[in-house]
């Protein structure tokens, strides 16, 4: 049930002001911390516990509201990606804040007076919290059924959950309703927070380790449908407490199989309903102007990357090789969200089966270098042939959240399949070849491969391909009115995009020498999401922009602090509100003007 | 220049003269760990440890008459980042050598890259055994007692019981499934008539616990082993309280007297379970007590597992250092092996055959210590490594299975 309050929160957020809001684990987070010192505090005896966990509820509304109104509001011009980052960073920030003021050990919360017991049921005890608890979730959805079926403000918010820009042609005040829905989404977040604290340790990691869940839980229920939500909630939580008995080992990855089929046969979720328009979430790019990068800079960049790095100390040609990697992932990720405009939550899918499938060349079918190193994109593009397939029927989150659920499931195969993979202890020892093992050589065979990889995306960008691609982005049912196969392409996108990312995963595996189901893990994925805002979205050449400046800045700030999340998460926040469209796209507007 | 300035420059200049340790360069120790995310309650006091230990040694004057320096970098939990940090810090930074890691993962990748590089890599507390056996190679040496290890030391214990149905939990990966093997298996030979009735495999870090707590229940096993800890052994610990669990069936934890997972249960701590742990409170070898009152005094706060493991892999290091009469490389290897070191907890040694250190751990009963509001271990014995460690030559049929 604390799944469903947290997910109904979620949902409400997403579906009414689409944001995709990765800081609502962290809101979660901090209402736990601050219930457990209320709890402390309060000089109420029994009754602290409850009024804590209402204090912090509200408390959390308030940080929602404020978070709204000083930072989210200030994006909203900008591409709807954008808010997304700003959220990242909020992630970072909340982490390191939490460590600062509680400390990263875990803490063992208060138990609810009165309902610390457990009753029988059935030959069985049940904890009464866990009763409560029930009893609570469903009580939670009464009153938001009463909100948004008997209020003024319940009917605008439905309302602009359907169709946002009728609501403000209508003349509704946006940004009110936003902050509204802000507080109380992250109000409920808070509710869920600070009830967890009797059955639950709090640590400095709960936020990750309840939010992919809880993006789960709404999009199988339906984007913005609160009985989704909780309909979800509850088939989660059933499989979850079932099929730990029927299949023990599948723990990590029964929720995302349960998403995968769920999106496959109901591409719109449980509840949900098709969207009034096919809007894709990369349809706010739409319109705007592409920005170009001259080509002296071009050829100038391409100069340097040949002739300087010999001269550099060798940790730097290593952090490079990183950096071309990662350029080359960003890219092949643009071509999906740039230019074809379906965001991917599950990228990592593609790095982490190239990563794997040269890894495993060289393990099992003890490969050459540079078959094993051509096997990485290979592997990669078999892949996204499968889960593109499944992939490209649906649209917007749905589709960003079924490519996570690949991604999940290749995680799972991968951490479990110890024969093969080597479970989560990895493959070991996959080197260059001894010709290009010195890393400036393996820093050309990185640069040749990930420059051939930038140059062949920017053409294939300019070619009809990917101008078919934007206009499907544009507006796909004209695009399909004139004769557009506009799924084949989509298709074929995302093979390419796979391809591509899986040669980056090839080049960093042999950067690293071994490889781990982390690289197939979420924050791969995230990531080049976050390189590719960075960078700005409107532009091919801001995927490695974007790149090589959070490598970069990830790399100087990890090694001169230990709260680097904290002094990353605030850079990033500042460079957010200082270029709303990217770096590249705030330069070429300025340029423009 | 004033007379003032003359006379400073000239004790300067005596200063430097008398004291060459100063003048030299440093020493410099690379630690890669995981001090965000999961791995931070356990790497902070580990740190603190150390912080301590090298503060110690260069108010003696360091080792070899240099200075000693330690440069902390965060993998984030990530086997990448943590081969990041490997490369700046022997690239960049020019480190005599690497240590630390904490995720067994985390642990293998840097003990790949240090023997594709030629570096010394001093593993601290990663418990997989692959480290030192299956991936084993020359340049990692370990500290703590490592997986097979401490499931051995319970089996050795729990074989001896009347129990003969075993149900086991643990997070699904392999530090999980290698304490239940090594346990299970030991079990077996010492009481043939034992059978398992229930395997548990929940996510790491995500533990719902009131379905496995029935689950177990409805098991019904004599005895349950436990491999979980952290925030999944506190929710663990809540749901099968208020189930009963702890009253109907005697249960095993593998690392659950240690100081990192029993006190934030504060008295919720179960008793009468069979643990592997450190009673830093009731050992009482008088360097260990000073050990003790140091770090309390120093930090404000009493020392966990990690402190301790952290101040006995840096005088390992140091150790290692002044036998080599080196930072070179080959000299430091070759000064590991076999190495003996006098720790708080005594003296051990690094095996020559594998690079695994005989530090130990203690096997013992939980029980409640009203006074200090927390969970302790009672009746506990020192179990050395030499023990339970497997023979070269079986080593020697581990190494060469990879």
């Amino acid at each position: 049930m604390v799944l469903f309050l947290i997910a109904s929160g979620l949902s409400l957020i997403f579906g009414v002001t689409r944001v995709v809001n990765f800081a609502h684990g962290s809101f979660y987070m901090l209402a736990a911390y601050v219930a457990y010192t209320l709890t402390a505090a309060l000089p109420l005896g029994a009754a602290s516990f409850y009024v804590a966990v209402g204090l912090a509820a509200l408390f959390l509304g308030l940080l929602g509201a404020a978070v709204e109104m000083a930072l989210l509001r200030r994006v909203y011009r900008a591409p709807e990606l954008y808010q997304l980052l700003l959220t990242f960073a909020l992630v970072l920030v909340a982490s390191d804040f939490v460590k600062l003021v509680w400390g990263s050990e875990n803490k063992t919360g208060p138990m609810a007076p009165g309902l610390a017991g457990a009753v029988r049921i059935a030959g069985q005890l049940v904890p009464t919290y866990d009763l409560a608890l029930i009893v609570l979730g469903p009580a939670v959805a009464a009153g938001l059924w009463w909100v948004f079926y008997r209020t003024r403000w319940g009917v605008l918010i439905r309302a602009a959950t359907q169709d946002r820009e009728m609501v403000a042609l209508l003349g509704v005040d946006q940004a009110r309703l936003f902050t509204g829905v802000f507080a109380l989404g992250s109000l409920l977040a808070g509710l869920a927070g600070a009830l967890q604290i009797p059955r639950q340790a709090l640590t400095t990691v709960m936020d990750a380790a309840i939010i992919t869940e809880a993006f789960v839980v709404v999009v199988v229920g339906g984007m913005g449908s609160v009985p989704g939500a909780l309909l979800a909630a509850v088939v989660i939580g059933v499989i979850d407490a079932f099929g730990v008995l029927v299949l023990p080992r599948a723990t990590l990855v029964l929720t995302f199989v349960v998403m995968a089929i769920v999106l496959v046969t109901r591409p719109w979720g449980l509840l949900g309903r098709p969207e009034a328009q096919a809007r894709s979430a990369g349809a706010a790019i739409a319109g705007a102007h592409a920005v170009t990068v001259p080509r002296l800079v071009v050829a100038a960049l391409v100069a340097l990357l040949v002739a300087v790095p010999p001269l550099l100390p060798t940790f730097y040609v290593w952090v490079l090789v990183e950096i071309l990697a990662f350029a080359l992932f960003a890219a092949s990720l643009h071509l999906l969200m740039g230019s074809a405009g379906m965001v991917s939550f599950g990228h990592a899918a593609a790095f982490g089966i190239g990563a794997y499938g040269a890894a495993l060349l060289v393990r099992w079918a003890n490969a050459p270098m540079p078959v094993a190193f051509l096997g990485a994109p290979v592997a990669a593009g078999l892949a996204a042939i499968i889960i593109g397939f499944f992939c490209v029927r649906l649209s917007s989150i749905y589709f960003a959240m079924l490519t996570l659920a690949f991604a999940q499931i290749a995680y799972a195969v991968a951490h479990q399949w110890y024969d093969v993979t080597g479970g989560d202890n990895g493959l070991l020892g996959i080197w260059p070849a001894r010709a290009v093992a010195s890393p400036v050589r393996y820093y050309y065979v990185a640069l040749v491969a990930c420059g051939a990889g930038l140059a062949l995306l920017a053409a294939i960008g300019r070619a009809p391909f990917g101008l078919t691609l934007r206009a499907a982005r544009d507006h796909a049912r004209r695009a399909e009115a004139v004769g557009i196969d506009v799924r084949a392409h989509q298709w074929l996108a995302f093979i390419v995009a796979g391809v591509f990312g899986g040669l980056a995963g090839g080049t960093f595996v042999f950067l690293k020498g071994s490889v781990f189901p982390e690289s197939l893990a979420v924050p791969v994925s995230v990531e080049p999401l976050v390189m590719v805002l960075l960078g700005g979205i409107h532009s091919l050449a801001g995927a490695p922009l974007g790149a090589a400046l959070y490598k970069l800045l990830d790399t100087v700030v990890t090694r001169y602090t230990e709260y680097w999340q904290l002094v990353l998460g605030t850079i990033l926040v500042v460079l957010v509100l200082a270029f709303p469209r990217g770096i590249l796209g705030v330069l070429g507007a300025r340029a423009r003007d | 220049m004033p007379r003032r300035s003359i006379a400073l420059l000239l004790v300067t200049a005596l200063v430097v003269i008398a004291a060459p340790s100063v003048a030299q360069a440093p020493i410099r120790i690379g630690e890669i760990n995981s001090f965000s995310g999961i791995g931070a309650p356990f790497t902070g006091p580990y740190r603190q440890a150390i912080e301590m230990v090298v503060d110690e040694i260069n108010a003696k004057g360091g080792v070899l008459g240099r200075r000693i320096e330690v440069l902390f970098r965060d993998d984030k939990g990530q086997p990448a980042e943590a081969v990041k940090h490997a490369q700046e810090l022997v690239a960049a930074e020019k480190v005599s050598l690497i240590s630390g890691t904490f995720l067994s993962n985390v642990g293998l990748a840097v003990s790949d890259w240090a023997k594709q590089n030629n570096t010394l890599f001093v593993a601290a507390e990663p418990l997989t055994e692959a480290i030192t056996w299956s991936k084993g190679h020359d340049h990692v040496f370990r500290v703590r007692p490592n997986t097979y290890e401490q499931g051995r030391m319970l089996a050795e214990k729990a074989g001896r019981m009347k129990y003969t149905k075993w149900a086991t939990i643990g997070p699904n990966y392999e530090y999980g499934k290698r304490a239940w093997e090594t346990f299970r298996d030991r079990l077996k030979d010492l009481k043939p008539d034992v059978q398992v009735v229930g395997e548990h495999w929940p996510t790491l870090g995500k533990l719902e616990a009131g379905p496995f707590v029935t689950a177990i229940l409805s098991q019904n096993p004599d005895a349950l082993y436990v491999s979980l800890f952290g925030s999944d052994w506190i929710a663990f610990v809540r749901e099968a309280k208020k189930r009963g669990l702890f009253d109907k069936m005697f249960v095993v934890g593998i690392l659950l007297g240690e100081p990192e997972y029993i006190d934030p249960l504060g008295l919720e701590a179960p008793e009468g379970m069979l643990v592997t742990g450190y009673p830093w409170y009731d050992i009482a070898i008088p360097a260990h007590k000073e050990f003790v009152a140091r770090f309390t005094k120093r930090n404000d706060k009493n020392p966990v597992l990690g402190s301790l493991v952290g101040y006995v892999t840096y005088l390992s290091i140091f150790e290692a250092l002044r036998k080599a009469g080196s930072t070179d490389t080959d000299k430091l290897v070759a000064a590991f092996r076999g190495l003996k070191v006098e720790t708080p907890i005594g003296p051990i040694s690094y095996r020559a055959s594998d690079g695994q250190s005989t530090m130990g751990a203690w096997v013992g009963t939980t029980r409640l210590d009203a006074k200090r509001g927390v969970g302790i271990m009672v009746n506990h014995e020192y179990v050395p490594g030499e023990k339970v460690l497997p023979s070269d030559d079986e080593v020697k049929k581990l190494r060469s299975g990879s």
